[in-house]
């Protein structure tokens, strides 16, 4: 049963006029061989909504991701992002849009800075050496300018990736378990930041994550994917009620046990 | 010493081969080349004997070096491709660089001019080493060293575009390919020999490749003969054919990887 879309309100200074659409997924269908990986899913994301995708291992939260960014072609169905078809207008799309994944690194030769440098050039920013200061005080990793990659911890290397994300100011943002290997220090500092930012600049963000604690206190809304499919879609206390449980772990186990998403 | 410890690690990487056709190759690829090569050295060397006991001497020395620096010319350019894709590879960075708004031939224009910055810093040192060492100049090439070594150029970008493809395709399995892809070209490009060496049904494949025209181009000028038109006009259209090809390979292979999903695999 897939729960009513509910635009969101934003959790503290949302949107204050009614919310365009940044992300639009229509009938969203991947099949590797005989294997549907992504069923038919269809969902919308308000500009300034922060949204979390959630489900087991297998769910399709990846290939959805992937689809959104254009790296995977849908066997059918539609994205549309900031209101423009993904397909048609993907390299337009991509300037105003960023991803970071505890799964993708950056190279381990370079410095933090030169890294970020390239990135900078890459999406063609206008004042590229200020804006790589600036967000490497955003995560304080200045510090860590000369640094090379090979010396860095796990925690260090996802803030770079995460500055890296930031650089150009993306008004959607893509976040795969941003905060995995984080500690719980500088992930709680992250999810603030990432909260400011949407307040702010009313960054639409997209984020996956398997700690449900940090999915209920972020998010404005949850998308929760079983198989391929979405089985429920709205904010997190408005999930938690249909199906009876008192935390998103605990729905999570159900779910992922019972192997069923039926409430 | 535990054998059955020796066991896990040998059976650890015994593992690979059954899967892997390209580590199978990898055994038999070197051996195989270097048999070629060396097999149809042996060839020219028995025939310029012949030559040279008829009053027709060849110089050896200068055809030799002259042929390694122009083959480490295709060598690098190809290498500056293969080895920038592998870098990003290697790093985990590919899927950080196709989610930005870069185009795949972006991408390769950039890897070719690292190719043409290796090459001009490859070259450039052994043709200094070569003349302070063994007094050859290369500039004795005259005015046809630039053609030359722009064909080579050009046929090391069509093989490094090729060898990425594959490599993003495959995965690392495949990426043997991206050491020793153009010295599959070696034992029929005549670097060392001249074509007529080669048996006469394999010089027709040898002509069909831009190399073989650079070097038997090389040969012509360094035995004193005239700018060799004809070889490099050859060269320079085969090169626009290998070219074309290695891109819309590039790009049929980058349209499958984006149906199956494999940027974000590519590193594993």
């Amino acid at each position: 049963m897939v729960q009513q879309i509910t635009p969101a309100a934003g959790r503290s200074a949302g949107p204050a006029v009614a919310p365009a659409v940044a992300v639009e997924a229509v009938e969203l269908t991947k099949r590797f061989g005989e294997t549907v990986a992504v069923d038919r899913v269809s969902f919308h994301i308000a500009a300034g909504e922060v949204v979390g995708l959630l489900g087991p291992n297998g769910a399709g939260k990846t290939t959805i991701l992937q689809m959104l960014l254009g790296t995977l072609l849908p066997t059918s169905g539609q994205v549309r992002i900031l209101g423009l078809d993904l397909t048609r207008h993907r390299e337009t799309i991509l300037h105003q849009v960023n991803f970071s994944s505890t799964y993708v690194s950056m190279p381990a030769s370079l410095t933090v800075r030169e890294n970020l440098m390239v990135f900078a050039r890459l999406y063609g920013l206008k004042n590229p050496r200020e804006r790589v200061e600036s967000v490497m005080n955003l995560f304080e990793i200045a510090d860590l300018r000369s640094a090379s990659g090979r010396g860095l911890s796990s925690g260090q290397l996802t803030r770079v990736c995460l500055a890296k994300a930031f650089l150009n100011e993306p008004k959607v943002l893509f976040l795969d378990e941003p905060t995995a290997s984080l500690d719980p220090d500088i992930a709680d500092k992250t999810r603030r930041l990432l909260r400011e930012t949407r307040d702010k600049n009313g960054t639409t963000i997209l984020y996956t994550s398997h700690n449900m604690q940090e999915m209920e206190e972020l998010c404005d809304r949850i998308i929760f994917l079983h198989k391929g499919r979405i089985i429920a879609m709205d904010t997190p206390k408005a999930v938690l009620a249909t199906y009876g449980q008192a935390s998103l772990e605990e729905l999570f186990l159900l779910i992922a046990r019972r192997g069923t998403a039926v409430p | 010493m535990k054998w059955y410890r020796v066991w896990a690690i040998f059976t650890r990487h015994f593992y690979l081969y059954k899967r892997s056709l390209a580590r199978w190759m990898a055994i038999f690829y070197w051996p195989l080349i270097d048999l070629f090569v060396w097999g149809f050295i042996t060839i020219y060397l028995r025939q310029s004997e012949s030559l040279s006991a008829a009053g027709k001497p060849v110089s050896f020395v200068m055809a030799f070096l002259g042929a390694l620096i122009l083959w480490d010319i295709l060598f690098r350019s190809q290498q500056g491709i293969s080895i920038t894709f592998l870098e990003e590879v290697w790093s985990r960075n590919l899927l950080n660089l196709f989610v930005a708004p870069l185009r795949p031939i972006e991408f390769l224009t950039a890897s070719m001019l690292m190719g043409l910055f290796m090459v001009t810093t490859a070259t450039l040192v052994s043709a200094i080493l070569a003349w302070l060492f063994y007094s050859f100049n290369l500039l004795v090439l005259g005015v046809a060293l630039l053609p030359f070594i722009l064909n080579l150029v050009a046929m090391g970008w069509a093989i490094g575009v090729v060898t990425t493809a594959i490599v993003l395709r495959y995965g690392q399995k495949a990426e043997v390919l991206a050491w020793g892809l153009t010295f599959f070209f070696q034992p029929i490009s005549a670097v060392f020999y001249p074509v007529e060496v080669l048996p006469a049904w394999l010089q027709p494949v040898a002509r069909a490749v831009p190399a073989t025209h650079v070097f038997q181009g090389m040969r012509q000028v360094l035995r004193g003969g005239a700018f060799p038109v004809g070889e490099l006009l050859a060269a320079t259209a085969l090169n626009g054919v290998y070219l074309a090809v290695a891109f819309g390979f590039f790009y049929w292979i980058f349209g499958q990887v984006r149906e199956l999903g494999l940027l974000m695999k590519v590193g594993e």
